[in-house]
């Protein structure tokens, strides 16, 4: 077994999900048995073989930083669920 | 003419729009008709506009009495659900984007309505496109409208569903890992994936970054041309956006296949394909070497390890991407009373993302973790190399690759939901043009017990001119994208 019910409860803490024991022993079962899939890559040697991040070597994508237009506040808040007009409003943090 | 206007192609509506037979509106308004007569069925659009459509289609018509516009000037299209559109719900499949109307204009979308386009609205996908059936929808799973019982393909499979049924001219969707060329195989329509980096994705709502492009969903590949032309492009707010030339693709349709060398990769029929779709696959081959391309056998070796490298780096990337569904900014926020911050992050997004969803950020937030991430991500993104080099090397042999774009027709609704691996095997020939940024393309090209059968073609980054040129030499020869379905 690849990863425990426990691990999973932690990845889930990780990502900011909240699991029911029902869901955590449903998502056990199923990513092991995705994990066991993706053993078959240790089938190949990779020691000497560079890593590809992007399929394209782009260059030249950077420029210097210029002021051009953007939103105002009532479109960036627009869809705010909260907001005070100026400012995204959130729930207590401590 | 005789058809009716829903079974025309662009090309055809193109002609009667400028020799001022019917007007934008009309056939606005006659698309809007067919909405209202089958989408009930089909279920392909989350949202129909049909106020902003007749608005456009006004504003069309007044443009080509004076004798101006632009090549999509007064054409009916759809957009995918995850493409922004400024003032129209956008809402990527997922309840935690519900009620999202974005404040701007995806570039494409920008560049599309400068083009013409009348927008009837948006496409159903998988949530966050990530699916293969669209049965991950938050709202509702589009059926096929070749047999009303099947997927239509996803994760772009209400755009495809949509043009096959003809409740729009053309469609734009996106393809992460098959997304366009699936769902358009099964429909049995033309689904063009550009190159990586060819159209903007700007306005796109991430799902794996350097995997995600936008591209076309049409009834002929001449039609497909038209679009993409419209969509490629530069965009400086994008900086995977590849600063190059956009070639003439409508004029690139007629150069024939003669003298083409095309690939043909033994992995792909290797993959517990069915007969049938072996068949009219290998019949659409003949036809090309027919008209003239050397047909050559070659072989991708690591194709068989595509499957669990992208289902490393796709839900890897995603993980990241949606980090920004915090209940803060837009979206879903479920605030409880007295609850604090970290509670209303847990609550949002354990009740607003789908179990797909959910199932990939546990995967890719595992990959990415600490004491994992050499041995998963490290490791996939090592194979991709590999990946690539087998196409790189097969591109020194051959001028393009053709074969299937799925080992089977659409399954049932319902066949393959509570099994991931399997509802993954669907996009096993698919997924490594991904992984090496190439362009590729579905087209239709025979049956599998009533269902559509796509050909795949695959050709070098920035041959989108090769892939057209082959699928349309194959249009002219054949008359599968002229058949519709019975709705």
């Amino acid at each position: 077994m690849k990863i425990t019910a426990q691990e999973v409860a932690h990845v889930a803490a990780l990502a900011r999900l909240e699991l029911d024991p029902e869901m955590t022993e449903k998502l056990t079962g199923q990513l092991n048995e995705i994990l066991d899939a993706m053993d078959k890559l240790n089938e190949l040697d990779t020691s000497s073989v560079p890593s590809t991040n992007h399929a394209l070597e782009l260059t030249g994508a950077m420029r210097p930083d210029r002021v051009s237009g953007g939103m105002d506040h009532d479109q960036a808040l627009a869809n705010a669920p909260d907001s005070d007009g100026q400012s995204l409003v959130v729930p207590k943090v401590i | 003419m005789a058809s009716a206007y829903h079974d025309l192609t662009l090309a055809q509506a193109r002609e009667l729009l400028d020799q001022g037979e019917v007007t934008s509106r009309e056939l606005t308004q006659a698309m809007l008709e067919r909405i209202e007569a089958v989408d009930g069925q089909v279920r392909a659009y989350l949202t129909v506009t049909p106020e902003l459509a007749l608005d456009m289609a006004e504003a069309a018509d007044e443009l080509l009495a004076q004798g101006q516009g632009g090549p999509l000037t007064g054409i009916p299209g759809g957009i995918k659900d995850v493409l922004c559109t400024q003032g129209v719900t956008t809402t990527c499949g997922s309840k935690i984007l519900e009620n999202f109307v974005p404040p701007y204009d995806a570039f494409l979308v920008k560049q599309l309505k400068e083009a013409g386009m009348v927008l009837l609205g948006k496409h159903n996908m998988d949530e966050f496109a990530m699916g293969s059936s669209t049965e991950n929808s938050g709202f509702f799973t589009t059926r096929n409208p070749w047999d009303l019982d099947a997927i239509p393909g996803g994760s772009s499979g209400g755009s495809a569903a949509s043009v096959a049924a003809g409740t729009c001219y053309f469609a734009v969707g996106t393809d992460t890992g098959g997304s366009i060329r699936q769902p358009a195989s099964h429909c049995g329509v033309v689904g063009f994936k550009p190159t990586y980096g060819r159209v903007s994705r700007f306005g796109l709502v991430a799902f794996a970054s350097s995997l995600d492009q936008a591209g076309p969903f049409t009834r002929t590949v001449a039609d497909a041309a038209a679009v993409l032309q419209v969509i490629a492009g530069h965009d400086p707010s994008d900086s995977t956006s590849a600063p190059r030339k956009v070639p003439d693709y409508t004029a690139a349709l007629n150069q024939g296949v003669q003298g083409l060398k095309l690939g043909v990769p033994q992995e792909f029929f290797a993959t517990g394909i069915e007969p049938e779709v072996e068949a009219a696959v290998n019949k659409a081959i003949a036809e090309l070497a027919t008209q003239g391309a050397e047909i050559i056998e070659i072989s991708l070796p690591h194709t068989e390890y595509a499957l669990p490298v992208y289902y490393i780096i796709a839900p890897a990337e995603a993980s990241s991407n949606l980090a920004r569904y915090d209940g803060v900014k837009y979206g879903l926020s479920l605030r409880a009373e007295n609850a604090d911050l970290m509670d209303m992050y847990l609550t949002t997004r354990s009740q607003g993302f789908g179990d797909e969803v959910i199932r990939r950020i546990m995967l890719g937030t595992y990959a990415l973790s600490a004491g994992y991430y050499e041995a998963y991500y490290g490791k996939a993104g090592q194979v991709r190399t590999l990946i690539k080099q087998d196409f790189l090397d097969a591109f020194n042999q051959v001028d393009a690759i053709v074969g299937p774009v799925a080992p089977t027709p659409a399954f049932d609704i319902g066949q393959r939901v509570d099994d991931p691996l399997q509802m993954y095997m669907s996009d096993i020939c698919t997924l490594s043009t991904n992984l090496a940024g190439l362009p590729g393309m579905s087209l239709p090209c025979g049956f599998s017990g009533g269902r559509p059968v796509g050909l795949q073609i695959i050709a070098p980054h920035f041959a989108e001119e090769t892939m057209l040129a082959i699928g349309h030499a194959y249009q002219q020869a054949t008359d599968f994208h002229w058949q519709r379905p019975e709705i």
